[in-house]
Order: C-alpha cells, then structure tokens, then sequence
C-alpha cells in the first residue's frame, strides 16, 4: 500500500505568490499580508463570506486548501480527506492580538472574534466546514518543515483506511511573515509519496 | 438618533468584518441576524464588548443581546436610552 500512495497536487502561498503544482496562479504587488491575501482570495474567485472573519493564519491555510480542493470532485454531502498541518509560529499572531486588548486593566476588552482564533488547528476547522470534511485532523507544532512526520503520519491513515485522501503540510504565519504549502495525498497521481519528494517540492518555490 | 444609527452600521462593518456590504446596503430595519446580515453567535458577543467598550452599556445576561440586537433601529433605541458615556 505504500509504494502506491502518491501527491496528486500541491500548493504554495509564499512571497506574494499563490501557485498551484508549480504553476503561479496569483501574483500580487502588496507586501502587507491582509491586503495580498484578500486580493488573492477575490482573484481566485472563492466563494466563502466568513473568510474575512478569519485570522491571517485560517485565511493562508484556507485558500492554500481550497486551491486544491477546488479541483476535486467533492462530495456536498462528506468527504473523507484528513488534514494533517503543521508549523512552528502556532496562532502567535493571534495571541499577541489577543494579549494586547487584556495587558490594561483600564482598557479590558477582550474581542471573542480574535479569541477563538487562539488555537493553530483552528484553521482545520475552518477547511473542514468548507469542504465538508468530518475525517481526523491534526496540527503539529515544530522547529522546521518536517517531511517525515507528515509523511509516516498520511500514511499509517491511508494504511489503516482511516481516510480517502490525506491534506498534509506547512502553513506558518508570525506578523507579516507567512508561508504555505500543502499536498494531497493519495492512491493516484504521479508524483510518489516520499520524504524526499516531499522535501523537494517544499523547497520547490 | 439618525447620526447614531449610521455610526453603528459602520461600526458593524467594520468591526464583524462584512465585506462588500455598506452602510448604505443596511436598512434601520433589517435584521441583523438569520437572513438579514446572517451574522452569527461570534458576531453576537463581539457587539456586545461593542455596546461595553464604546457606549459603557453592560449587559448581564448575554441573552439580553437577542432582542437588542434585532435591528439598527432597535440597538440605536437600546444604546441611546441607556449609554454612559
């Protein structure tokens, strides 16, 4: 079974540039992250209104999901893709956001909105919801990419026939300074599901 | 009321985040949830620190926010008969 699982797609959202498999598909001109991702999103034409609800680490893990998944033919009902993401800045952004509004006690006002962002695998939620995923998930918190977790983790669940497909990646944000990169693993495709092709294609961009 | 009416709707806006919806496009009547602006429970408590933060109005029962928070018209009713600042 594991000589046969494969990266069917991948997807990067790094330096002002959304590519899908290599190919840019979006290329802006604004350094500043919530303006480049914004016009990312209307130039893609997703469709989704609670993605301007999001923080910046659910909107980069969001649209680097959804320029894959877009190309799939995904049930309305369920789909069994598991997720597995990872980065090594957490929801930091969030958090100091959060912190800001509690350190004065004379200006206490806590915003719910950014709270409930306090938690990386939140941006799971948020791919979930869209693609109407109710299969594992997990986000992993480490030093660098790590293509070898991801890569044993996809597949002990495609092994144990614990999903269809597996999400895996990175998808790092920490103030203006973001990185994302996402593969789809599963039975076809061209490319094989190793570390080192993974490692490749991370550095791909 | 009618200046009061027209800073909330910005105050939404901007505050929940609702792109590509202007003050203009709210009516004084609409609602602001279910089908109206179909703003959520998350949206519910952001105007409630709202309601304490810039009118100093502190509800004590979140529940309270379903019927303040049915319309322009009824929060701007709401705020102007008991802000303290």
């Amino acid at each position: 079974m594991t000589n046969k699982l494969h990266i069917k797609s991948y997807s990067h959202i790094k330096r002002q540039t959304v590519s899908v498999n290599g190919n840019v598909v979006f290329k802006g001109d604004d350094a500043d992250f919530p303006n480049f991702i914004k016009s990312a999103y209307k130039h893609l034409k997703t469709s989704y209104s609670k993605f301007f609800k999001m923080d910046n680490l659910s909107k980069l893990a969001f649209l680097a999901a959804d320029t894959l998944l877009m190309h799939e033919s995904l049930s309305e009902e369920e789909n069994n893709i598991a997720l597995i993401l990872s980065n090594k800045a957490s929801s930091l952004d969030t958090d100091r956001k959060h912190q800001k509004s509690i350190e004065n006690q004379e200006e206490y006002f806590p915003s719910p909105a950014v709270f409930v962002y306090t938690l990386p695998n939140i941006c799971l939620g948020e791919i979930s919801i869209k693609h109407k995923l109710y299969s594992e998930n997990s986000f992993f918190i480490f030093d660098r990419f790590n293509a070898e977790h991801l890569y044993l983790y996809a597949n002990n669940l495609l092994q144990n026939n614990k999903a269809e497909k597996v999400l895996c990646g990175w998808v790092d944000f920490d103030e203006n300074s973001y990185e994302a990169f996402l593969y789809l693993v599963e039975s076809k495709g061209e490319i094989v599901h190793n570390t080192e092709e993974i490692n490749r294609l991370y550095n791909l961009l | 009321m009618s200046e009061l009416k027209e800073e909330l709707k910005a105050k939404i806006i901007e505050q929940l985040n609702l792109e590509d919806v202007s003050v203009e496009e709210i009516a004084d009547d609409d609602a602001l949830f279910g089908d109206g602006l179909g703003l959520d429970s998350i949206d519910a408590l952001e105007l409630i620190v709202m309601l304490d933060k810039d009118y100093g109005i502190r509800l004590s029962d979140p529940k309270e926010g379903r019927k303040i928070f049915e319309s322009v018209q009824v929060m701007a009713d709401y705020i102007d008969a008991n802000r303290t600042k």
